[in-house]
């Protein structure tokens, strides 16, 4: 692992820059939080060479947040919160001191048992024992990582979530879906057509896909447990764009069957299909709020691309996106208050976000080939399609803006990334 | 593929024939003692070959592609000749059918491009059909953003990429 600190004064705010890099990709992290809570996380007890790897994980999926700022824990490694000497930690200036052990079960289960203090109180805030099958350390150190991050910040840890991409090398292109942090990579589908537009069924169980694969555009569904498949939508013309009701009884998708992109609504197992949307015009990416009451949709209807708003149940549309440019991709909070986009102008791709009740849009990037944003599910990163060194990359921004994170794959281009449950 | 492979042969031999250099007369031997000539055979017709006008490189029916400006699905007056030469072939050959493939540059998501181009591809439908094509010769699909014939980021590269292609 190489950790490389620059540190640089722009106004008032400090920029923290650094890279982790190793054989399967390397990160990148430009910013940081309004207020970094310094942490110290002990080295771990037990079994060394796990310990380490764990706490490996654990420091970078807080570096990552860009919410802490890591206090060095040189020469002290308390087990038990009885073994604390906190005056040493408050003189380091740790406000939180992560303790703990690690140990190898006979079946070969990791177990690892960690306490996190408060280091001016005095107290303990969480102490868990976390166990994860054989091999599946950094599972383990994520989630002691979503511990320290939901007892600190007070929002849920999403550093045990999965992500989703689509890997392209010339004209091979891979389905992938991976750990938050891009680790534990496996391939889902792989073809030598194009693959778009990875979906997440709610429960994390399967996924939705475009492919090429038969000539044209259709949609499958695939699970990620059995690895089996099925077409959803195979008709002529175009099939695409697939999203998920909240309580995974349907889907959103766009056909073209009927003449342009029009919405439809379908049922996992491809039957009920109902057209909602009746404009002509293109009707794209549909998107379900929260409470699985409204589509978000993008529609030319009004001359350019732009953001729309109706009931699933169909009912007149209500524009949201005003203004110069043209607005694709739409997506919800997790809250439900407001929507992530993508935003076009002067030919510039900016991820930006929108508030319901005020209407106003704030661009959260400065810009370049970034598509397809997709909140976590703490709804505090946002995760998007990015270009760097001429490469496509995942790339990440934290929802007020301050916090972005690049992550550059093995090979190829990194597109088309979702954030999973 | 089979047809057009067999009229891109014919045309190949035609324009071998053609290329040949005259045959040099040969010198006639004395003329042999007259014979009653037997009636001379009926000539066979010579055999009628028909050159698929789709394969003539002079003919309109060699441009196979339409070509848009940004964010535009309609067929361009420069291209209307074009369409319309591809329906009448269609009109006079009803068993020959054609798949257009709508393709877009890559400035607007990939499924609005999915969208754009499948707009691009029904435009060309549109025509065909009102210049005599029947709709069963027609299938019609979009390949969007996703199979660029050119990947640099700039206008050289995306107008090449903004079109329809009319394949049989």
């Amino acid at each position: 692992m190489l950790v490389r600190v620059l540190q640089s004064v722009v106004g008032s705010l400090f920029l923290l820059h650094f890279s982790i890099a190793s054989a399967e990709l390397s990160i990148e992290i430009i910013g940081a939080g309004e207020n970094q809570v310094p942490v110290a996380i002990a080295p771990f007890g037990g079994d060394q060479k796990l310990a380490l790897a764990i706490k490996d994980v654990v420091v970078n999926d807080l570096l990552r947040s860009g919410l802490f700022r890591m206090i060095d824990a040189e020469g002290k490694s308390p087990l038990e919160p009885a073994d604390v000497i906190y005056p040493d930690w408050q003189a380091r200036g740790a406000e939180a001191l992560a303790i703990g052990s690690v140990a190898v079960q006979p079946n070969g289960r990791i177990e690892a048992r960690f306490h996190l203090l408060d280091v001016v109180k005095q107290s303990e805030l969480a102490g868990q024992a976390v166990s994860a099958s054989e091999g599946q350390f950094r599972a383990v150190g994520h989630r002691i990582a979503d511990l320290i991050y939901e007892k600190l910040t007070g929002d849920k840890g999403v550093f045990s979530t999965r992500i989703a991409y689509v890997n392209r090398e010339g004209q091979h292109f891979r389905l992938v879906v991976a750990d938050s942090d891009g680790y534990n990579e496996q391939t889902v589908l792989s073809q030598n057509q194009p693959i778009m537009s990875p979906a997440w069924s709610p429960d994390g169980s399967h996924l939705a896909y475009v492919s090429f694969e038969t000539g044209h555009a259709v949609v499958y569904i695939q699970s990620l447990y059995t690895n089996q498949r099925k077409l959803l939508a195979g008709f002529s013309g175009t099939n695409s764009a697939p999203a998920w009701a909240p309580d995974g009884k349907q889907l959103a998708i766009v056909l073209t069957r009927d003449g342009s992109s029009q919405i439809y609504l379908i049922r996992p197992d491809g039957s009920d299909v109902r057209r909602i949307t009746f404009s002509g015009e293109i009707d794209t990416e549909p998107n379900f709020s929260p409470d699985g009451q409204y589509l978000l949709f993008l529609s030319d209807r009004g001359g350019s691309p732009q953001i729309y708003r109706m009931p699933v149940k169909g009912g007149p549309a209500e524009r949201m996106t005003f203004g110069e440019g043209a607005n694709f991709s739409p997506r919800y909070s997790p809250d439900g208050k407001g929507f992530v986009f993508n935003h076009r102008i002067s030919g510039k791709f900016y991820i930006a976000m929108q508030d319901f009740q005020t209407g106003q849009m704030e661009l959260l990037t400065e810009g370049g080939w970034e598509k397809k944003p997709s909140f976590a599910p703490n709804g505090k990163l946002i995760m998007f399609a990015s270009e760097a060194r001429e490469r496509g990359i995942l790339a990440t921004v934290s929802s007020d803006g301050r916090v972005k994170q690049r992550m550059f794959t093995r090979s190829g281009d990194a597109r088309e990334p979702v954030w999973g449950p | 593929m089979k047809k057009l492979f067999i009229g891109i042969i014919l045309v190949n031999l035609l324009a071998a024939c053609a290329s040949q250099k005259p045959v040099e007369p040969v010198v006639e031997a004395p003329a042999p003692a007259p014979v009653v000539e037997a009636p001379a055979p009926a000539p066979a017709p010579a055999p009628v070959v028909e050159v698929d006008p789709l394969n003539d490189p002079n003919s309109l029916l060699a441009k196979r592609s339409t070509f848009y400006p940004f964010d535009v699905s309609v067929v361009q007056d420069a291209d209307k000749p074009v369409v319309q030469a591809h329906a009448k072939y269609l009109s006079e050959h009803s068993g020959r059918t054609v798949r257009l493939e709508g393709n877009c540059d890559e400035r607007g998501s990939n499924e609005y491009n999915l969208g754009l181009g499948q707009r691009r591809a029904n435009g060309v439908k549109q025509m065909l059909l009102l210049g005599g094509a029947r709709a069963s010769q027609i299938d019609t699909i979009s390949n969007g953003e996703e199979k660029p014939r050119c990947t640099e980021h700039n206008e050289a590269c995306w107008k090449q990429n903004r079109r329809t292609d009319i394949r049989y």
